[in-house]
């Protein structure tokens, strides 16, 4: 498979400071999420990413294509959400999508219609016709995701989403994005402080400290792997449980008043724990999984303890 | 009425060109400026000096015309002068249409903070410029060169035999004449436009520029007693520049022989130098603002 972006030891140096300092990684998931406190460099690898800072040192590819050499190419299939307010308020919704669908390269009929699709889309078709200029902060969100998927992107840029959105308002906009995720051919780079967002429509996340690489990792692998270490607090007798257990191949320790801890294999579900503790008269009193949340990941990586299970990414200096 | 589907769906469709791509911005900024009636109208007064000297072409080559008129020929000579006032004349409702559309046209965008959508789409820095510059190149081309060319082609047709012979080269003279004085004024309220935010001072800027650099340069001229002041007067420079491309140094008619003989105290590469370094000094300014995102240092 090949991989949405590739950083091959990118610097990105802007005056006198580092902001992003040799990245190397290698992102392939649908959605991934870009995380790291402010000034940590999201924004400038977004950019950087975008062609509007040149890098330092070292290249950056999406899709397999270097972005210094086929900028032009790559603009056609990425969509930009930027994070400011950007639009053109003199110009009507509508005529204001078209306008970029038109400088992406779609004929004129076609860049309408897409437009007025687009509308409807993020909920606004109604007021496709008012000026963007009259819309409110959350309408305005949602005329700027207009306008990065009207031309059909191939990868879709999102800074800060949700910023400045209602708790409604914030639903919405992530519901959105999940179903642009699932659609076919489209990839997400979403870009957020807020790690709720991200935890909800991403697959990856790439942690970002001081413009450094602070952690990569697979979402979906965390939450499973955090499902293999299990407690639990039993009554009965455990000798038959745990000869059970241990057949259908989990580790297990066991402490005193009934507590034991276990690693399940993968194939093991959580299920079959209560089905082998039912058989051998076992009541299981409580059942504790760790549930390491983004947030335990995002802190760990910030204070420089989170071990990866991906090594597809880490600082060129490691 | 159109129904459309709630999905969303990837673009399968076929892609513009390339080479092109910067038309779509000036198409898009025509059409919003032809949305005052107030420029309409102005952009079509802008045109009625056309149909004067129109009038004059055909009354002067015309003896049934004359007669009708109860004239004694024609006491205007047709000639490189007169296309000359043709071309200042018309400058003139140029820069005006100029002062009044060019200030909005970056401005804009820059305060909406639009630059970052343009750039994230295949289109260039330079195309970008293209697409704004080529807003004041079509209105400035209808007003000046597009009806001198037709109105040389008119005399060429009507007047007399040898004209032509004679006056070809008034041709070149008339498109590069004017280009120069659009890409000087394209550029320069371009420029104001992207480092004004404000639109009504970015007009009185490009008066200023004009009227405050004048006085200036006169009076350098006073102070050291010299007269290369002149070369801050960008009216100056482009009469010089002009004077050179309509051969008004070989001029014999009846004209306000002071003010030409003012306009020869400078050679006329001082004009073309100090308008090619005013075109570059605007391009610079606008290459250091015309970025997707701007680096604080």
């Amino acid at each position: 498979m090949t991989a949405v972006i590739e950083l091959e030891d990118l610097s990105v140096r802007l005056g006198t400071k580092q902001v992003l300092d040799s990245l190397r990684a290698s992102l392939k998931g649908r959605a991934i999420g870009l995380l790291g406190p402010n000034g940590a460099g999201k924004s400038t690898l977004i950019n950087t990413l975008l062609g509007f800072y040149p890098p330092t040192s070292g290249s950056a590819k999406i899709f397999g294509k270097d972005i210094s050499t086929h900028t032009k190419e790559l603009r056609h299939v990425i969509g930009f959400m930027p994070e400011s307010d950007s639009f053109i308020a003199d110009m009507s919704g509508v005529g204001f999508v078209r306008y970029m669908a038109e400088l992406s390269g779609l004929p004129a009929n076609e860049a309408l219609e897409r437009a007025h699709e687009a509308f409807y889309y993020v909920g606004l078709g109604e007021a496709r016709y008012r000026k963007v200029g009259t819309f409110s902060l959350g309408m305005k969100q949602m005329v700027k995701l207009a306008q990065a998927i009207v031309h059909g992107p191939q990868l879709l840029f999102l800074d800060e989403p949700t910023n400045g959105l209602d708790p409604p308002a914030r639903l919405r906009m992530i519901a959105l994005i999940k179903e642009i995720r699932d659609t076919q051919g489209i990839h997400i780079i979403l870009s957020s402080h807020l790690l709720r967002d991200v935890e909800e429509c991403c697959e990856e996340a790439l942690i970002l400290k001081d413009g450094r690489i602070a952690a990569y990792c697979n979402l979906e692998e965390e939450r499973r792997s955090n499902k293999k270490f299990v407690e639990l607090e039993t009554v009965g007798s455990k000798e038959n449980f745990t000869q059970a257990v241990e057949q259908l191949g989990c580790e297990c320790a066991w402490f005193p008043t009934g507590r034991a801890k276990m690693v399940l294999p993968e194939n093991i579900s959580m299920r079959e724990l209560y089905t082998v503790a039912a058989k051998h008269q076992v009541q299981i009193r409580k059942m504790n999984y760790r549930r390491d949340s983004l947030e335990d990941i995002f802190l760990r990586a910030m204070e420089g303890q989170y071990q990866p299970q991906n090594k597809a990414a880490q600082n060129g200096h490691l | 009425m159109a129904i459309y589907k709630r999905l969303y769906r990837p673009y399968a469709g076929r892609y513009t060109g390339h080479r092109f791509r910067f038309w779509v911005i000036t198409k898009s900024a025509l059409r919003t400026l032809f949305d005052s009636r107030f420029l309409l109208a102005f952009f079509v007064a802008c045109n009625i000096p056309f149909v004067i000297f129109l009038l004059i072409i055909y009354i002067t080559n015309n003896a049934a015309a004359q007669a009708l008129l109860q004239m004694k020929g024609s006491p205007i000579l047709i000639d490189n002068f007169f296309f000359l006032r043709y071309l200042i004349f018309q400058s003139t409702l140029s820069f005006l249409i100029t002062a009044w559309v060019g200030p909005g046209l970056v401005s804009v965008d820059l305060s909406n903070d639009a630059l970052p959508l343009y750039l994230a789409r295949p289109l260039t820095r330079t195309e970008y410029l293209l697409g704004k510059f080529g807003v004041i190149f079509m209105l400035t081309s209808a007003i000046t060169w597009v009806p001198g060319l037709m109105l040389l082609g008119l005399e060429s047709s009507l007047g007399p035999i040898g004209w032509f012979q004679r006056y070809y080269w008034l041709f070149g003279s008339m498109f590069i004449g004017s280009l120069l004085w659009i890409a000087v004024i394209g550029l320069l309220s371009l420029t104001l436009s992207a480092w004004v935010k404000w639109r009504i001072v970015a007009t009185g800027a490009m008066l200023g520029i004009f009227f405050a650099l004048a006085g200036f340069g006169e009076a350098l001229n006073q102070v050291l007693r010299t007269n290369w002041g002149h070369v801050l007067n960008l009216g100056y420079d482009i009469n010089l520049a002009w004077f050179n491309l309509f051969r008004m140094d070989s001029v014999t008619g009846p004209y306000n022989k002071p003010a030409i003989g003012r306009l020869m105290e400078l050679p006329s590469w001082a004009g073309w130098v100090s308008l090619s370094l005013l075109c570059a000094f605007c391009l610079l300014m606008l290459n250091k603002k015309l970025k997707a995102r701007e680096v604080v240092r």
